[in-house]
């Protein structure tokens, strides 16, 4: 392979001078002629008969276009499907209508569309449309929602149950019938409580149909245009080839731009219906009623060891709430990309683990960041700490005494996964050397100063992640495959435009996509444009999430980069006058072996390739290549997290002093990039841990409704992150890299609780449910102090 | 997010503003840096005909000192008053309040006279104002009066301020000899507004407490001054027993408010908590 210096370069991400300086363009930016604003009517309860609604005093009102309800919509377009429907699981997906016609399940269901040439004029209008709703009894707790008497939301789904889900492998119990007898037993019920995604642009969508072509382009905040595109012909019956779908900048997603949204749905309804173009942009509070949310599981777990800290098994039960419809991903999150992972980088032989998934009168839940791993993670690494504490055992050194070793990989887990390669301990050692934590012990056993406390978590994790092999997406009911196109395309003059089916929107793929082609084909990096998030100018692909993007999409595209350069040395060979096979490529030129001062620039071959004049027999002109790559395992990252925090006692205030993140993403294309998404990862995962959390009252009103209340996390909360790696490669995939989108998020929730448990051990507490707000912690010092 | 239709009008200066006010009665809302009045529009819980927008009134935003006091204008945003070197060394609390105002975005447009106006009993200025004993000056249709601090705040969202009355100054005294001051808060994570804040300023003599004065806000409905604490510690040789049994008295006689973040029992046991903290830095100030 050719050794340049791009591959493994710390460079500035190429995409960031448009968007800080307010030149790149969003959804929202775009003007259209003739186009209409929407405002969609939702509704205030949780769980409501609709008996009347009234469009007609908006309808009249000056400037507004026209309004529907949801039966105007009803035979015109298709219930919003789910496309993640999961084997074995009794799986119920009630029919989900763009607005809803008889009954609405969450407040922010929408109930009526209003269009309006001006989006002032459109929220004046709304504000016109009158609903008749009797209300009916809510549920949004999970729990209580598959209890008997809940009240009922679906007919299809009796008892609210979307499905019941589980997994087992080994003996689970035996080994806790073992350890009951002659080992140790902990047990423990958890909260992953809900989160909102808050990307920094709300969803938005412009729709265009064109009355003499049948064609509908649809500019829209996704994570997945293509799927959108297959979703939006469902849903509205115009075929796929007369559908386009554009990703403009999309200002970041965290899992909640990846869903088929009613809302979108209504938007084409309204454009085909008016031959209007028109625009519809959530507002902030709308995005918090209308936009998925993520995590809401209630767990109960138990852990069987034997008395040496070798643990044996690991069972349970958790309830994940879904909300009140089935988004697009949603059965897969608490279940596939959850249960799957459970006993995380340990060799747990037994497991068995059941998931059920409640419909409830909350806003519909989907992929959030880490989607079902960070869940999964938590549950595992706070279950180690309680059993440490429980076998009076260091946490660092339980966690090593039961690691995978490096020689296991690859490692069969006992719920079915292939691990394919990894090395934990050396992460493990590194997170607790840059942490200093031997010290930090001896400083934390001289007690308290201040009555403030000194806390160490850890937390090691694997997650599962790459999002492929399509087989697998097959196996476990994916409505979709996970392999991913590129086109590696160059031009007369040398250029090139690379075409992903991926479609970053925040993670910076335009920069390390250039960088791996640059390290292929010998260019500059700034001659290199990477074409995405466009359904009419890439031919198919899955999108961007589960951290698949720079996995999947940068194999695809290396593979297709090495086929224009096999077909650029054929030309090459041609036009020296030598043969193939002694013509070697290094850093742009092609070289005849033993003659170096015979060489061709890779420009001048690619301009012969154009020209035509004189090809070698049985090569077509042009330079470019597609290739369609799927891996044939998911990734596996890895690694140690260690967090140091100081709790005061008297006021329960967390000071989280130190953060060492060491992850293994096998090799790393540009360490800039990487070292930004971990720490925007833990930044996410930190604030699920210290400040985040969605609260809804007893009725269904989302009491955490704007930004007000909701604790969306700020650069000040946190120290200087400090972060290092370890690189074992994967062995399947042409880059050997994994991805790391998402390690900090699955890591580092469970290392602070991990730290602030450990701080407060001193009081007798051994468990805290997150969000670890200074009052549940001083409630909890009180509580034991007075025991 | 999209606010009401409102006509805007931009006056040059303060009759004209009283004005306009006078003229449009219930139906006009004051503008200044909009930090606290252009959310609930855009929530559409207020839905003001008229705006007017007094930020263009030139001569509103001056920090000057005079011998026993500094006249902070009303326009003063919460940024030029924490950088200002006038208050700095004249009357250091109200800089150290400045500075924990929200985030950089609204220091920059928040007004003084914007948030006393607004009197949220969450904002950090009103325990400041309370415990300097601060004068703040209107003018009206009658001309100008000064209202004591102590009568300013009526309760929740509401001020002495009269119809068609603005705020154009707020006379802070000037900290001298023997005195310390201190404030301390504890931010809503979300909001950033105090959940408790408290605002301590201290006359020493002798190596004991002459007089104290402690504004608490966050806590209750309104800003108030911890009368109990401040007699507990009059004539008190500072050390942390006294100061944390006084401090004990924080929340005494307050309604105190509770909400998700933090029930009525925690917020009172971080008043105290505060209070203590902040005496104790105050006293180690003095000058």
């Amino acid at each position: 392979m050719a050794v340049t210096k791009l591959f493994g370069a710390r460079i500035k991400r190429r995409e960031d001078p448009r968007l800080i300086t307010g030149t790149a363009t969003y959804t929202d930016d775009l003007q259209l002629p003739g186009m209409v604003y929407a405002e969609i009517i939702r509704s205030p309860h949780a769980h409501a008969r609709i008996t009347k609604v009234d469009v007609e005093p908006a309808r009249r009102h000056p400037g507004v276009v026209a309004a529907f309800t949801g039966r105007d919509l009803a035979g015109k377009i298709n219930p919003i499907p789910t496309a993640w429907l999961i084997p074995n699981s009794e799986l119920k997906t009630p029919p989900h209508p763009p607005l809803a016609v008889d009954v609405v399940r969450y407040v922010g269901d929408g109930v009526a569309v209003v269009l309006a040439s001006d989006p002032y004029t459109a929220r004046d209008a709304a504000s016109l449309v009158r609903v008749d709703y009797a209300p009916l009894p809510a549920v949004v707790d999970q729990v209580k929602a598959v209890q008997q008497g809940a009240p009922q939301i679906h007919p299809e789904a009796p008892g609210n149950l979307a499905f019941k889900w589980s997994i087992a492998g080994g003996d689970a119990e035996k080994a806790f019938a073992e350890a009951r007898r002659d080992g140790v037993v902990v047990s423990q019920r958890f909260v992953n409580q809900r989160l909102i995604p808050n990307a920094i642009e709300t969803r938005s969508v412009v729709v265009r149909y064109n009355r003499g072509s049948g064609e509908l382009t649809v500019w829209y905040t996704t994570q997945n245009p293509h799927i959108a595109r297959f979703l939006m012909s469902v849903v509205t019956g115009i075929p796929e080839h007369k559908i386009r779908v554009i990703a403009p900048e999309v200002g970041g997603g965290f899992g909640s731009k990846i869903p088929f949204y009613a809302d979108e749905a209504v938007i084409a309804f309204c454009a085909r219906e008016t031959g209007r173009p028109v625009k519809w942009t959530e507002d902030r509070r709308e995005n918090y009623l209308a936009t998925i949310h993520g995590r809401d599981h209630v767990s109960e777990l138990e852990m069987a060891a034997r008395k040496d800290g070798t643990v044996t098994a690991i069972r349970g039960k958790t309830w994940a709430n879904l909300g009140a419809y089935l988004s697009t991903a949603a059965p897969g999150i608490p279940t596939i990309l959850h249960g799957l992972i459970l006993t995380g980088c340990y060799t747990i032989p037994n497991v068995s683990y059941e998931v059920l998934g409640a419909f409830t009168n909350t806003t519909p839940v989907d992929a959030y960041r880490g989607a079902g791993r960070p869940e999964a993670t938590y549950l595992i690494e706070r279950l180690m700490d309680l059993l440490a504490a429980k076998l009076g055992m260091d946490p660092a050194d339980l966690r090593r005494k039961n690691f995978i070793r490096p020689e296991q990989f690859p490692y069969t887990t006992a719920e079915g996964l292939s691990y394919d390669s990894g090395n934990y301990p050396p992460a493990l050692d590194r997170a607790l050397e840059l942490i200093e934590y031997r010290r930090l012990r001896d400083v934390q056993k001289q007690g308290p100063k201040d009555n403030r406390y000194l806390g160490i978590g850890l937390s090691t994790y694997v997650e599962i992640c790459g999002l492929a092999p399509s087989s697998v997406a097959g196996a476990v009911g994916f409505q979709g495959g996970l392999w991913e196109s590129a086109t590696v395309r160059l031009h007369p003059t040398g250029k090139a435009t690379v075409f992903t089916g991926t479609s970053p929107h925040g993670q910076g793929e335009e920069t390390t996509f250039a960088q791996i082609v640059a390290e292929e084909l010998g260019l500059p990096i700034e001659d290199i444009e990477v074409v995405h998030g466009d359904t009419g100018a890439v031919s198919m692909g899955w999108g961007t999430y589960g951290s698949r993007t720079t996995v999947v999409g940068g194999g695809a595209i290396v593979l297709a980069a090495r086929r224009v350069r096999e077909k650029a040395t054929k030309i090459a060979a041609h036009m020296l006058e030598a043969a193939e096979g002694d013509v070697v490529f290094d850093q742009g030129r092609f070289l005849v072996r033993g003659s170096p001062d015979r060489a061709k620039t890779i420009q001048e071959v690619t301009l012969q390739a154009y020209l035509a004049w004189s090809l070698p027999p049985g090569v077509e002109p042009s330079l470019e290549a597609s290739a369609y790559y799927d891996p044939t395992n998911f990734t596996f990252p890895f690694g140690a997290h260690a967090a140091v925090v100081k709790v005061d006692a008297d006021t329960g205030e967390v000071e989280l002093r130190r953060y060492a993140a060491v992850d293994d993403c096998g090799r790393v294309i540009n360490p800039l990039i990487v070292d930004g998404q971990v720490h925007g990862g833990l930044v996410q995962g930190i604030a699920q841990a210290m400040c985040e959390g969605a609260v809804y009252s007893a009725d269904g009103q989302l009491l955490t409704g704007s930004m007000s209340d909701y604790a969306v996390p700020k650069a000040h909360m946190f120290p200087t992150f400090v972060t290092d790696r370890t690189v074992t490669p994967s062995p399947h995939n042409p880059l050997g890299v994994k991805g790391v989108g998402e390690t900090g998020t699955i890591a580092s929730t469970p290392a602070i609780v991990n730290a602030v448990v450990d701080a407060l051990r001193s009081f007798g507490i051994t468990h805290l449910d997150m969000p670890l707000t200074p009052e549940r912690i001083w409630k909890a010092i009180h509580r034991e102090a007075r025991r | 997010m999209i606010p009401a239709a409102f006509e805007y009008v931009a006056p040059a200066s303060v009759k004209e503003a009283i004005g306009l006010l006078e003229k449009h009665g219930d139906e006009a809302k004051v503008l200044a840096g909009g930090h606290s009045l252009l959310p609930i529009m855009k929530f559409r819980l207020a839905q003001p005909k008229v705006i007017v927008d007094i930020g263009r009134i030139p001569g509103l935003d001056g920090i000057t000192a005079a011998e026993e006091t500094v006249a902070i204008g009303a326009l003063a945003t919460h940024d030029a008053i924490e950088r200002s070197q006038v208050l700095k060394e004249k009357c250091p609390l109200l800089p150290e309040t400045a500075a924990v105002i929200g985030d950089m975005q609204v220091r920059n447009r928040g007004t003084i006279g914007g948030s006393l106006a607004h009197a949220d009993p969450a904002a950090d200025y009103p325990g400041a104002i309370l415990a300097l004993d601060a004068g703040i000056v209107v003018m009206g249709p009658k001309g100008s009066r000064t209202i004591p601090a102590r009568e300013f705040f009526v309760e929740m969202l509401t001020t002495a301020l009269k119809p068609s009355e603005l705020i154009t100054e707020v006379h802070v005294p000037v900290l001298g000899k023997g005195m310390g001051s201190a404030y301390l808060k504890h931010p809503h994570p979300a909001s950033g507004y105090a959940v408790v804040g408290v605002a301590a300023v201290l006359t020493m003599s002798g190596g004991k407490v002459q007089r104290a004065a402690i504004g608490i806000n966050g806590v209750s409905g309104k800003a108030y001054r911890a009368a109990a604490v401040e007699k507990a510690l009059q004539g008190q040789a500072v050390d942390e027993g006294t100061v944390s049994a006084a401090a004990a008295h924080a929340a005494d006689g307050a309604d105190v408010q509770s909400d998700l973040y933090a029930s009525a029992e925690f917020r009172a046991h971080l008043a105290s908590v505060y209070t203590k903290r902040a005496v104790l830095l105050a006293a180690s100030r003095e000058k």
